[in-house]
C-alpha cells in the first residue's frame, strides 16, 4: 500500500477565473469573486454577498461548444469546464491507453434546474422539452455526461458528503489506484449556485451579510459560492516521463458524530481527519508549510477547526489562510478547488491571503496570512474539508 | 478483497424487518408501485427525532440497528452508504416550501435532512461513532460503489467490522415525476406475474438494507462476499458476458460452479433481454432466481439482491416465490447476482457459502 499517488493535472472554475490561469492573476491581484448575483432570480439578491461564476448557462455551453439546446445542468457544465482542463494539463490523450475512473463530487446536482420546472414535472397537463431535466437532478447524473465528455468510462462514481464530497472524492481516488482498480483517476466536484442551497443556508442564518472573514473574530458566516475543481491522479506506471505537479501523500476521514450542521468544540473529526493524514503520509506536523484551511468564516466552522489545528500543531502552527474570502464556499465542489490551490501553492511556493481578516480571535493563537507571500519553499500543504453530518477530510499535497 | 457477511438488517416491501425468516410469508400485490412494510420506529429512535425525519432516514437507522444487533458489533470501523436519491421526502418538502412561500417563512429542518448523507452521519451521531464515513450518489452504482469501498476499507485500514448500506425512497410526487419519464409500468401488475408482464417500465420500489462486513471467521456468519463489479453503460452483450466471465476466471471459477444466479428481471419489457441473454448464453443449465417483483425497482435495489443471496446460501433454500423453473442444486456452494438498472448500470456480485 505504499504506492505513491501522483498528480499531473489539474482544472477548476470559479468566481475568480473561468481555469487556472484566470484563477493565478486574480490571486496575484488579490481580488475576491464575491459579490452580487445575477444568474438567478432569488428575493434574497441584494441581502447576500455570493462568488458566482460570471457567465450564464448560455455561455458556458458556448465555451465548452455544445448545442445551443443541450439540455445539460449549470453542475454538469462546469464540472466539464474543469475535468477537461485538468485533462488537457495531464495530456491524456488516448483515455483507453491505462484504466482511466473518474471520481465526482456534488451537493445539489441538477437541483438549479429542477427548482425551475418542479411545479410543471408535477402537472401532468403541461409538458415540453424541459421534461428531460427529471433525470438530471440525480448526483450522479453531472458525472456521466462529464465521464462520456472525456472519455471515461472504466470506473465511475459520485460522491455526496456535503462540504467535504470533493476531498472525498479525491481520497476515494488514491485508493483505487492503491487497490490496483484503476491506474488513473480524474477526481473533484462540482456545484452550482440554487435558490435551493440559498434559502437552506438562509435558515440556518450562517450567511455574511458582507464579505466572508475566515478566522477573524468579527466574523458573521459564509459566503456561497459555486464552481468546480478537478485533479488527476496518476499511479507510478501511468504517470512515467510525465511533468509531475506533486504527490498526494496523505488522506484521512473522519465523523464528528456530534450534531447534524454543526462542528464540535473540539474539533474531534478535525483533528482525527488530520491525524490519519499525517499517518498515511508519514509526514510529522513541522513538516507542514501551509494550511488551506476549511475556514469557512462561520463562528462555529473556525472556531472547531481553529481548535482541531492547535490541538495538532500545538503553538507550532504553520502558515494558515481560507480561500473561502476568494470563492465562496462552493460546497460539493470545495474540496476540489481547495485541492488545485493547494497544487499551485506547491508548484509556486506560494500561501494565498486569508482576505478580510483583521480582528485576532482570542480562543486562538495562530493569525492567518494576510498578504501572498512568496518567500519560502511551499513543500507539504494540508488541506481540510468539513460538511454536514459530521464529515471531515483531510489532504495532504506534498512535493515530488 | 472478500468479506464475510456477519449480519444484516432489511426493510422492505416484504416481511423482512428483524427476522431471520425467509420468504415464509409473502405479501403480494397489486400495483405498479411498491412501498415498505415499515417498522415501528419509536422501538430504534425517539419518537421527537422520529417525528421530524423523513421515510427514508427512519428506513436506514432501523436497518442498521437490526443489522448492528444481528452482527454483536457495537462499533463498526467504517459507515458506507449507497443512494440514488438520498433524503427525496425532505428535498421536496424544502423546494415546495421555496416556491410555496416564495422563499419566505422558511424553517430549517427538511433542509439540514435533505442532504444525501443524512442517513450514513445519523448513524454515526447516534453510535457516537467517529470512524470513515461515506456516502455514495452514483444512480445504478450507489450501493455497489458503497460494497466496493467496504471491501477496500478491509483491505487497506486496519477496520474489522464495516456497516455497509443502501436506501432509497419513493414518494408520491416523485412517482408522478419518474412516471412522465417512462420509468414505471401504466398498468398494476400481480407480484407473481410480474416477471412474464412484458410490458414497459417496471414496478418501482424502495427499502434499505445494511450489511456488516467482516473479515472475522464466525459460526454465525451469512455468506462470503467474494467480489462485485461494476459495467458502465456497456456497448454490447459481450461486454456483459466478459465482464462476468473474467470475474469467476479471477476467483478461479466456471459458470458451472455457479449454483443459483439471481437476475435483476424487473419485467420491463425494454430493459430484461439482457438477463435472458445471459441466462442462455453463460447459465443455461444453472438454477435461476430473482428479486424484483418483492422489492420493486430502485437504483440500489441490489441490496436486496444481497439479502436475497446470503439468505439462500445460510438457509440453503431457495423460496419458490423467487425461483424461476426449478432449483437444480441440493448444496449451494456459489451465488451469482447479475443486475441492471435501466439497462445502464449493469453489476455483478459474487457470493460462497461460508
Amino acid at each position: 500500500m505504499n504506492k505513491k499517488i501522483y498528480i499531473t493535472g489539474i482544472g477548476m472554475i470559479s468566481a475568480i477565473g473561468d481555469n487556472v490561469e484566470q484563477t493565478l492573476l486574480a490571486v496575484a491581484k488579490g481580488k475576491s469573486g464575491i459579490g452580487e448575483l445575477d444568474n438567478i432570480i432569488t428575493r434574497h439578491r441584494n441581502e447576500i454577498p455570493i462568488g458566482e461564476v460570471k457567465h450564464t448557462n448560455e455561455e458556458l455551453i458556448k465555451m465548452i461548444g455544445l448545442h445551443v439546446d443541450t439540455i445539460i445542468t449549470r453542475t454538469t457544465l462546469l464540472g466539464m469546464l474543469a475535468a477537461k482542463e485538468a485533462m488537457v494539463w495531464a495530456g491524456i490523450k488516448d483515455v483507453n491507453e491505462y484504466r482511466t475512473g473518474i471520481i465526482s463530487a456534488t451537493s445539489v446536482g441538477g437541483m438549479s434546474m429542477t427548482e425551475n420546472y418542479f411545479k410543471d414535472f408535477l402537472d401532468v397537463e403541461k409538458s415540453g422539452g424541459w421534461l428531460k431535466y427529471i433525470e438530471t437532478h440525480d448526483c450522479g447524473d453531472s458525472t456521466e455526461v462529464i465521464a462520456k465528455y472525456l472519455g471515461i468510462k472504466d470506473h465511475i462514481s459520485t460522491i455526496s458528503t456535503a462540504c467535504s464530497s470533493s476531498a472525498n472524492s479525491i481520497m476515494l481516488g488514491a485508493r483505487l489506484i492503491k487497490n490496483n482498480i484503476v491506474d488513473r483517476v480524474v477526481v473533484g466536484g462540482t456545484d452550482s449556485l440554487s435558490k435551493f442551497t440559498i434559502n437552506g443556508f438562509m435558515t440556518l442564518m450562517i450567511l455574511d451579510k458582507e464579505q466572508c472573514k475566515p478566522f477573524d473574530a468579527e466574523r458573521k458566516g459564509l459566503n456561497l459560492g459555486e464552481g468546480a475543481g478537478f485533479i488527476v491522479l496518476e499511479s507510478e506506471r501511468a504517470a512515467e516521463g510525465k511533468e509531475i505537479l506533486c504527490e498526494l501523500s496523505g488522506y484521512g476521514n473522519s465523523n464528528d458524530a456530534y450534531h447534524q450542521t454543526a462542528s464540535s468544540p473540539t474539533g474531534e473529526g478535525a483533528y482525527l481527519a488530520m491525524q490519519k493524514a499525517f499517518k498515511i503520509s508519514g509526514l510529522k506536523p513541522e513538516d507542514i508549510d501551509y494550511i488551506n484551511a476549511h475556514g469557512t468564516g462561520t463562528e462555529v466552522n473556525d472556531m472547531s477547526e481553529g481548535t482541531a489545528i492547535e490541538r495538532i500543531f500545538g503553538n507550532k502552527v504553520p502558515r494558515i489562510s481560507s480561500t473561502k474570502a476568494f470563492t465562496g464556499h462552493t460546497l460539493g465542489a470545495c474540496g476540489g478547488i481547495e485541492a488545485v490551490l493547494s497544487v499551485l501553492a506547491i508548484k509556486y511556493n506560494m500561501v494565498y491571503p486569508s482576505l478580510n481578516h483583521i480582528n485576532q480571535m482570542s480562543e486562538l493563537n495562530f493569525t492567518p496570512t494576510k498578504t501572498l507571500t512568496t518567500d519560502k519553499p511551499i513543500n507539504n500543504v494540508l488541506s481540510n474539508s468539513f460538511g454536514f453530518g459530521g464529515n471531515s477530510s483531510a489532504l495532504i499535497f506534498s512535493r515530488h | 478483497m472478500e468479506a464475510f457477511i456477519k449480519g444484516i438488517g432489511i426493510v422492505s416491501p416484504q416481511k423482512t424487518f428483524n427476522t431471520h425468516e425467509f420468504l415464509t410469508e409473502l405479501k403480494e400485490y397489486n400495483t405498479n408501485s411498491l412501498r415498505c412494510v415499515e417498522p415501528v420506529y419509536t422501538e430504534f429512535l425517539n419518537p421527537v427525532l422520529a417525528r421530524r425525519m423523513g421515510r427514508t432516514v427512519k428506513m436506514g437507522i432501523a436497518a442498521s440497528s437490526v443489522c448492528l444487533k444481528d452482527s454483536g458489533v457495537e462499533m463498526p470501523d467504517a459507515i458506507i452508504t449507497g443512494t440514488a436519491l438520498g433524503c427525496h421526502e425532505d428535498t421536496e418538502k424544502f423546494l415546495l416550501a421555496i416556491i410555496d412561500n416564495d422563499e419566505q417563512f422558511l424553517t430549517p429542518t427538511s433542509f439540514m435532512q435533505s442532504t444525501h448523507n443524512t442517513v450514513s452521519s445519523q448513524i454515526a451521531l447516534q453510535l457516537k461513532c467517529m470512524n470513515y464515513n461515506f456516502t455514495y450518489v452514483h444512480k445504478g452504482f450507489s450501493f455497489e460503489s458503497a460494497v466496493l469501498d467496504g471491501l477496500m476499507t478491509l483491505e487497506d485500514s486496519d477496520a474489522k467490522n464495516v456497516l455497509v448500506g443502501g436506501h432509497d425512497e419513493m414518494t408520491d410526487r416523485h412517482f408522478t415525476i419518474t412516471q412522465r419519464a417512462g420509468f414505471w409500468k401504466q398498468e398494476n401488475v400481480a407480484t407473481m406475474d410480474i416477471v412474464n408482464s412484458k410490458t414497459p417500465g417496471s414496478v418501482s420500489g424502495e427499502g434499505a438494507a445494511f450489511f456488516m462486513l467482516s473479515n472475522e471467521e464466525s459460526d454465525k456468519n451469512y455468506a462470503k462476499l467474494r467480489a462485485v463489479k461494476m459495467i458502465f453503460n456497456p456497448g454490447s452483450e459481450d461486454e456483459i458476458e466478459n465482464g462476468i466471465t473474467d470475474l469467476l476466471y479471477e476467483k478461479g471459477l466456471t459458470t458451472d460452479d455457479i449454483d443459483c444466479v439471481i437476475y435483476g428481471i424487473s419485467g420491463d419489457v425494454r430493459f430484461d433481454n439482457s438477463y435472458y441473454d445471459i441466462q442462455k448464453t453463460l447459465f443455461n443449465t444453472n438454477t435461476a432466481a430473482y428479486f424484483k417483483h418483492l422489492s420493486g425497482e430502485y437504483q440500489t435495489s441490489s441490496c436486496f439482491a444481497l439479502w436475497e443471496a446470503a439468505m439462500i446460501l445460510k438457509t440453503q433454500t431457495i423460496p419458490k416465490s423467487i425461483l424461476i423453473g426449478e432449483n437444480k442444486k441440493k448444496h449451494i456452494k456459489n451465488v451469482l447476482i447479475y443486475n441492471n438498472y435501466m439497462n445502464t448500470y449493469h453489476t455483478v456480485f459474487l457470493l460462497s457459502q461460508c
